[in-house]
């Protein structure tokens, strides 16, 4: 039993991680890695959001018409949604102003729609809030393993603080958006060739 | 004037996906082929330009009359998926070979991060009916431009000799990244004209 949850939990961490194996939720990754705390708190949000409306729609899962299921699963992840931005607007201003846009957007991220279409509809209500927390944790780790190439290189400090020395050249290309896509695409580059390797050693 | 620098912004300096990352998951999805590309290019256009126009007048009308702006979010996203809805059953009618080339993508542009964020950033620069729609259009134009670039792009580097663990998605963030280079010029364009 304890096995199952287990599973479900390095499934979204590891094996089918959000980002880097399924490829979704790019927009929000390649927006707010430029910091390491914007992917931390970024992160933060969509297990929060993930989580409940996972749970939420694994309890509603019989009752839900299914030619109707997609608008019911968007209106309930909006209102988780819509409760984490009020939060953040109310406790973490700066954070909010930062993340701006991405907040709202959270809606249409589409790894929260898709795990309530293959999971939480399917699941019951505490297999499905393991998925979610997985699923969002490893979102998380794989916004924080991008951020932390582009803040290292692009401005020189890690969650804000200064790890290369003061007169270290950076390439400030890496906090804008060119360095963005290119810095995803060798990170997932370098992934495919890490699990190639493993699979023939 | 005012007209021509939305346009001209929305275009090619604030470019939804070299500059403001909106729309990736379309823009990667169904970029394989030129063909493809500039359907859902057309499409989203004419959602994000008729979604940007209903979602200023329910924000305006309905959310702000009744005191409930904490409710846009809920509002949008109901308006865009009806819209879409509506999309799909006339292509569908219309363009049945495009229908099945855009395939799963086509319900996605409910959940194209461009269109929700159009109407949303709409709102906060505070456009008015007209200017909101305009904005939605140019993004939309921008979009369109993007996707049908990197469509041809995509469709040579489906020939060249590409490291085995680049292929496919690595390649293609790392092509944009390198498009997004070249936008990223446009930051300069209209510098003192430009006030938005």
């Amino acid at each position: 039993m304890k096995n199952k949850y287990l599973k479900t939990l390095t499934d979204g961490v590891v094996t089918e991680n959000p980002l880097f194996r399924l490829v979704l939720g790019t927009c929000p990754a390649l927006a707010v890695s430029s910091a390491v705390a914007n992917g931390f708190w970024m992160g933060l949000m969509v297990i929060f959001v993930l989580t409940f409306s996972n749970m939420l729609i694994s309890a509603l899962r019989n009752f839900i018409p299914d030619k109707i299921r997609i608008p019911c699963y968007i209106v309930i992840i909006a209102t988780f949604v819509t409760i984490v931005d009020l939060l953040m607007a109310a406790y973490m201003h700066e954070m909010h102003k930062t993340l701006g846009i991405f907040i709202p957007l959270i809606v249409v991220n589409c790894i929260i729609l898709a795990r309530a279409e293959s999971f939480a509809s399917k699941n019951s209500i505490l297999h499905s809030a393991v998925d979610g927390i997985g699923m969002g944790l490893g979102f998380m780790a794989a916004l924080m393993i991008v951020a932390t190439f582009r803040e290292v290189l692009g401005n020189g400090t890690f969650f804000n603080i200064r790890v290369l020395p003061a007169g270290f050249p950076v390439a400030k290309v890496m906090v804008e958006a060119p360095g963005a896509f290119i810095t995803l695409g060798l990170v997932l580059g370098l992934i495919n060739l890490i699990t190639a390797r493993s699979k023939t050693a | 004037m005012k007209f021509i620098s939305i346009l001209l912004a929305g275009i090619l300096i604030n470019n939804f996906i070299f500059v403001r990352f909106l729309g990736i998951c379309p823009f990667l999805g169904v970029s394989q082929k030129v063909e493809t590309a500039v359907g859902m290019g057309v499409a989203v256009t004419f959602v994000m330009t008729v979604a940007s126009g209903i979602t200023w007048l329910i924000q305006h009308y309905v959310l702000d009359l009744f005191g409930i702006p904490y409710m846009q979010t809920v509002a949008f996203i109901l308006v865009i998926a009806a819209l879409v809805q509506f999309v799909e059953m006339v292509i569908q009618k219309t363009s049945p070979t495009l229908y099945q080339a855009l395939g799963v993508y086509l319900p996605l542009i409910t959940t194209n991060c461009a269109v929700l964020g159009v109407t949303v950033l709409n709102i906060q620069s505070d456009h008015n009916f007209f200017y909101a729609m305009v904005n939605g259009f140019a993004a939309a134009l921008g979009f369109l431009l993007a996707i049908t670039l990197m469509a041809g792009v995509r469709e040579k580097l489906e020939f060249s000799n590409i490291p085995k663990s680049l292929q496919g998605f690595p390649m293609a963030f790392i092509t944009a990244g390198l498009m997004a280079v070249a936008f990223y010029g446009f930051q300069g364009l209209f510098k003192d004209f430009l006030v938005l």
